[in-house]
């Protein structure tokens, strides 16, 4: 007499806590705004359509206009855009590369691993806003280089997390079993460890956006990131500060969208059902 | 202090120095990917090709790469690091004369931060699952997320624009007493503060509960031991070591806020010094401070692994 086990096991359920909530909406909330933000912007980002600059809210400008009368809603929902994507683009790069080093470094073990851990944990060891600093002194600032910039700062953290990750996965027996049948090491780093991993390494990637969005905006705020005529939101808040002292919107409301950005991921990632993350850079 | 011990030690300060090495030829390398040549950089577009070449040879741009880094390196350990590409003073005297003003920051940063910090971190691992803690907790991830730019704006905003209680920027001359002193400081302060502080206490909060989920704390509960005795005998002493590392690493991020807060409220600082730098791509300079920078972090991260090294009771008594 066999009992149906799937049946004595009450239906499983997606539990998620008020504060998870909270940041799943605002982590939904940006993403729409990154895929279509831009068509709904009611003003050209770049055209002065205001009479006053660094104006308050009202009706025709609900975030107020900018320094020369622009609109503020369409230049942050088009500088959300530049801050996600850009950030987004460049944590998968790190995240990704990270990934197959860590997993390289798991399964081929001896001096793969210690020659690439070495190396990576020497690059930790630079503050990440300073090596960005010198970066940008060195090559200028442009798209791409913030892109890989920013990859290359995060892949260490990134890879450390992983590493610890494919280690323990790789002591499993299945790989073992894997490896005895004779299969190759690019089979097992991909469809035995890789699929085991995925939830942490997703977490871990979640982390790595906010370190990203920071770093990138606090760059843009030091008018070492985002050039004009482009400006992403730490741009914003950079070419607006003179409206700080009577407190114009202008200048609180790109802040508070990068605040909402990082905020958001990070309660929902602290709030997803799986172990603590750790923080460490 | 046993042999064991004392080999960790060393193991770890070498590590240490050797990572240094390493850092310092990424960032030298860094200057070698420069597109364009300093030389032409330095004299303009109208430069006669002899005067590059005079102004090669006299920054020994014609040498290999590797000499000119043994040779930058043996600047660096001697003091003298080189000469400033934008108004041709010594990068030695720039460093100094704004050295001083940073180490000030950090220090009263430091004083104001730490002790605060540990109170919030032991309260609510004390009373954790309260909700003072769930409140603190909340709190403290919204403080570690946010930049540190949005904090200097809205105290700006607060205290400088609302309530006129301070200047929004920070200038050291005629700065008369104790109050003035205060009234320069407060805004840098409490801005660098918030986010250290938010990072410290979640770190020792993480510390000490992990302490005292242990069966031993367990123990002294159960023989009767008052609450506050239960942590300050029987559970802190062991957290000790994980706390200092925790204040170690988390000052290590008083660095990257430095940059941010240096330059928003014009503090001649070591970090604004750089950013200039950056601004002007002024080499030397940039190379120089950022190598202040990754020995200062680099201290504080061997300083934290040395706390943790030391306080291990199982590695003392071997």
């Amino acid at each position: 007499m066999s009992v149906p086990l799937r049946a004595t096991l009450p239906p499983r359920r997606f539990r998620i806590s008020v504060t998870g909530a909270i940041g799943l909406a605002l982590v939904v909330f940006w993403l729409a705004v990154t895929a279509v933000g831009p068509m709904l912007a009611p003003y050209p980002p770049g055209r002065i359509v205001g009479t006053d600059v660094l104006g308050p809210m009202t009706h025709a400008f609900p975030l107020g206009t900018d320094y020369l009368g622009r609109d503020m809603l369409s230049r942050i929902l088009v500088g959300g855009r530049y801050t996600i994507s850009i950030a987004f683009v460049a944590t998968f790069l790190a995240c990704f590369s990270a990934c197959t080093l860590a997993l390289a470094a798991a399964v081929k073990g001896g001096w793969v691993d210690a020659v690439l851990s070495r190396l990576l944990d020497a690059l930790i060891s630079i503050p990440s806003l300073l090596f960005g600093l010198v970066v940008v002194a060195a090559l200028g600032s442009s798209i791409p280089i913030l892109v890989l910039t920013a990859a290359v700062i995060y892949m260490p953290g990134a890879y450390r997390t992983a590493r610890a990750l494919a280690v323990n996965v790789n002591a499993m027996d299945f790989v073992r079993v894997a490896q005895a049948r004779g299969e190759g090491a690019w089979y097992v780093m991909r469809a035995e460890i890789m699929p085991n991993m995925v939830l942490p390494v997703l977490t871990d990637f979640g982390l790595r956006f906010v370190f990203v969005v920071l770093l990138l905006s606090g760059l843009s705020f030091l008018g070492l990131g985002v050039q004009p005529p482009d400006a992403d939101l730490g741009s914003l808040v950079r070419e607006n500060l003179q409206g700080l002292v009577f407190g114009a919107p202008a200048v609180i409301m790109p802040a508070a969208a990068i605040a909402s950005i990082t905020i958001g991921v990070n309660l929902l990632i602290d709030n997803l059902p799986t172990r603590r993350v750790s923080r460490e850079r | 202090m046993n042999s064991l011990v004392l080999r960790l030690i060393a193991t770890r300060v070498a590590v240490s120095l050797l990572t240094l090495l390493i850092v310092s030829a990424i960032v030298f390398g860094a200057t070698e990917l420069l597109p364009g040549d300093v030389a032409q950089a330095v004299l303009g577009q109208g430069a006669t090709p002899d005067a590059v070449t005079a102004l090669r040879q006299a920054m020994h741009l014609d040498q290999p790469a590797w000499l000119r880094y043994v040779s930058w390196l043996h600047g660096l350990l001697t003091g003298n690091p080189g000469l400033s590409l934008v108004n041709h003073l010594p990068v030695a005297g720039l460093i100094g004369g704004r050295l001083p003003n940073s180490l000030v920051l950090a220090a009263i940063t430091t004083a104001f931060s730490v002790p605060l910090a540990l109170a919030i971190g032991i309260t609510t691992a004390v009373w954790r699952g309260s909700l003072y803690d769930r409140i603190a907790s909340t709190l403290t991830v919204s403080a570690v997320s946010v930049p540190e730019f949005l904090v200097a704006t809205l105290a700006v905003l607060i205290f400088a624009v609302n309530l006129h209680w301070l200047p929004a920027l920070s200038s050291r001359s005629g700065v008369h007493g104790l109050f003035g002193l205060v009234r320069v400081y407060a805004m840098p302060v409490v801005t660098l503060s918030f986010v250290v502080i938010a990072q410290m206490a979640r770190m020792t909060r993480a510390a000490l509960v992990n302490t005292l989920g242990s069966s031993y704390v367990e123990m002294a509960l159960l023989k009767g031991a008052r609450p506050w005795r239960i942590v300050l005998r029987h559970a802190l002493p062991n957290a000790l070591g994980p706390i200092v590392n925790a204040v170690a690493l988390s000052l290590s991020f008083l660095l990257g806020g430095v940059i941010i807060v240096e330059t928003i409220f014009n503090y001649p600082g070591l970090a604004k010094l750089m950013v200039d730098a950056v601004a002007t791509r002024d080499m030397p300079l940039v190379q120089s401070c950022a190598m202040l920078f990754c020995l200062a972090y680099l201290l504080l991260v061997m300083l934290a692994d040395l706390a943790a090294i030391l306080s291990n009771p199982r590695l003392r008594y071997r």
